[in-house]
C-alpha cells in the first residue's frame, strides 16, 4: 500500500495523462465519426465508397500496428510530431472508424421518410443530415458510443506501448521502482474501471433523458 | 469537394514519401523476395496460433461465465457478473504487464507463449461471455419452457434446447469477436513474442526498412482480418429472419 501513496504524485500525472489521452482522442475521433458517416451516407457512390473503405480499413488494422507505424515511421518521412500529440491522432484516427459504424447503425434507425421529407421541403443534404437526420440518429446510439468511450479509454493503454507515461506506463514504472506488484496494478486496474464506471453512469444519464420512445 | 480534398491529401503523402526517398525501388524490392516472407508467413503462423489458443480458452471461459450469470443461484451468478463488469474495463496491456512483471515475483514465470495468451484469455473471456448471454437471452422463453415441460432439468434444456440455438446465433459475433483478440495478439511486441508484429519489428531492426516493413505488416493484419469480417457478415447475411414476437 505504501509504494501506492509514496508515488501518488506519478500515479495523478500519469491518469492526467490517460484523462488527455482519451478527452482528446474522443474528441476527434467523435468529428472523424461524424466525417465518415456523413460520406457514408452522401448521394456521391465515390465518397461512399472512400468512407466504407476507411471504416474497413481502420477497423481491421490493430491500433499498435498504427501507432508503432506513426511514431516510428513519421519522422522518416520528414514528419516530426510529439509523442503524446502523434498517439492521440491516431487513437482518434483508429476510433473514428468504430464511431463511424455506431453512427451508422443510427441513421439507418432513421426512418427513411425523415430525410425524403427533409429533402422534399428543399433542404440540401447537408442540412437535412444536421437539422434532421443526425439528431434523431445521436439519440439512439448513446449507449452504442458509451461503450466505444470505455474502449476508447482501454486503448489509450496502448500509448505506453509506444512510451507515452500514461496510468499504465506508470505502474509499469513504479512497479520497477518498488517491486510491489498487487497495490500497484491494483490500484492502476481500479483507476481505470472508475473512469469506466463514470462513462456508464454518464451514457445511462443522457439515455435516459434523451432517448426517444418509438 | 471532400473527393478533390482527399485527392490532394494523397498526393501530399505521395510527395511526403518520395522527397524522404522512401518510394524507392531499393527499398521495397527486399518484399517481393521470398525469405522475407518466408519470416513475416512465419510470424503470422505464431499470430494465429497465439489468437486460436486464447479464442479457444477464452470462449470456454466465456460459456461458463455466461452460464454462470444466468444461474439461478446467488454465489454463482454473483462473481460471474462481478468478473466480467471488472474485467470488461481493465486494459489488456495493464493484464499483460501484470504477467510479465508482477507474476514472477511470486513465482509464476510462465513461457513466453502463455505471457501473451494468458492475459488475452482473461481479458477475452468477459467479451465473450457477453456475447454467449445475449446468444442464450436471444432464444424465446418458450424453447426453454416447453423443455422444463416435458420433464427435462434445467440443465438438460439448457444444453439440449438452448445452447445449439444459441450458438447458431451467436456465430456471426464470434467471428467478429475473434477479429477484435486476433489484433489484440499485437500486443506480442510488448511480450517479445514473434508473433506478426514482433517480427516485423525484428525485421526492420535487422534490415532498416522501418516504414517498409510496418506498412507491410499492416497489410497482411488487414488481409487477414478483411476476410474474418467478411466471413462473419456472410454468416450475418445466412442466419434465418427472426420471427416478429406475438404478444
Amino acid at each position: 500500500m505504501s509504494a501506492l501513496l509514496d508515488h501518488l504524485p506519478e500515479f495523478w500525472q500519469g491518469l492526467i495523462v490517460t484523462l488527455q489521452l482519451t478527452a482528446a482522442s474522443f474528441a476527434g475521433a467523435a468529428v472523424m465519426g461524424l466525417v465518415v458517416t456523413a460520406l457514408r451516407v452522401s448521394p456521391v457512390p465515390v465518397l461512399r465508397g472512400i468512407g466504407t473503405a476507411y471504416v474497413e480499413t481502420l477497423q481491421n488494422l490493430p491500433l499498435l500496428v498504427l501507432l508503432v507505424l506513426a511514431v516510428f515511421g513519421l519522422p522518416e518521412i520528414g514528419i516530426k510530431a510529439g509523442l503524446l500529440v502523434t498517439a492521440i491522432v491516431v487513437i482518434a484516427l483508429y476510433e473514428g472508424a468504430y464511431i463511424a459504424e455506431a453512427l451508422r447503425s443510427g441513421v439507418n434507425a432513421v426512418s427513411a421518410g425523415q430525410g425524403e421529407a427533409a429533402r422534399a421541403l428543399g433542404l440540401t443534404f447537408g442540412q437535412s443530415l444536421r437539422h434532421v437526420i443526425l439528431p434523431q440518429a445521436l439519440r439512439t446510439v448513446v449507449q452504442p458510443i458509451g461503450n466505444i468511450f470505455i474502449a476508447l479509454t482501454m486503448n489509450t493503454s496502448l500509448a505506453a506501448a509506444i512510451g507515452v507515461v500514461d496510468l499504465t506506463a506508470t505502474a509499469n514504472r513504479v512497479n520497477l521502482l518498488e517491486a510491489q506488484p498487487i497495490p500497484i496494478f491494483v490500484g492502476a486496474g481500479l483507476a481505470y474501471a472508475l473512469i469506466a464506471a463514470c462513462a456508464g453512469f454518464v451514457t445511462g444519464r443522457l439515455e435516459r433523458r434523451l432517448a426517444v420512445i418509438r | 469537394m471532400g473527393a478533390l480534398f482527399l485527392l490532394a491529401l494523397a498526393a501530399l503523402a505521395v510527395r511526403q514519401f518520395a522527397a524522404n526517398g522512401q518510394l524507392a525501388a531499393a527499398r521495397w524490392e527486399p518484399y517481393a523476395t521470398w525469405p522475407m516472407w518466408r519470416y513475416l508467413l512465419g510470424g503470422l503462423w505464431s499470430t494465429v496460433l497465439a489468437a486460436l489458443v486464447s479464442a479457444a480458452l477464452a470462449m470456454a471461459a466465456g460459456l461458463a461465465l455466461a452460464l454462470g450469470r444466468l444461474s439461478r443461484r446467488p454465489w454463482v451468478r454473483r462473481p460471474s457478473a462481478a468478473y466480467v463488469e471488472v474485467v470488461r474495463t481493465i486494459p489488456a496491456l495493464l493484464l499483460v504487464y501484470v504477467v510479465l512483471f508482477a507474476l514472477p515475483r511470486y513465482g509464476l514465470d510462465l513461457p513466453l507463449f502463455w505471457k501473451l495468451v494468458a492475459p488475452l484469455t482473461v481479458s477475452n473471456a468477459s467479451l465473450f461471455a457477453e456475447v454467449f448471454r445475449a446468444g442464450i437471452l436471444s432464444i424465446e422463453r418458450g424453447q426453454g419452457e416447453a423443455g422444463l415441460a416435458v420433464g427435462l432439468t434445467h440443465g438438460q434444456t439448457m444444453r439440449l434446447i438452448v445452447l445449439p440455438q444459441a450458438a447458431r446465433r451467436v456465430l456471426p459475433s464470434i467471428v467478429s469477436q475473434s477479429v477484435g483478440l486476433l489484433k489484440d495478439t499485437s500486443l506480442g511486441f510488448v511480450v517479445s513474442y514473434a508473433e506478426l508484429l514482433y517480427s516485423g519489428k525484428v525485421l526492420a531492426a535487422y534490415n532498416g526498412l522501418l516504414i517498409q516493413t510496418y506498412i507491410v505488416v499492416a497489410l497482411v493484419y488487414l488481409v487477414v482480418n478483411a476476410s474474418l469480417s467478411k466471413l462473419a457478415r456472410t454468416l450475418e447475411a445466412r442466419q434465418p429472419r427472426r420471427r416478429p414476437s406475438r404478444a
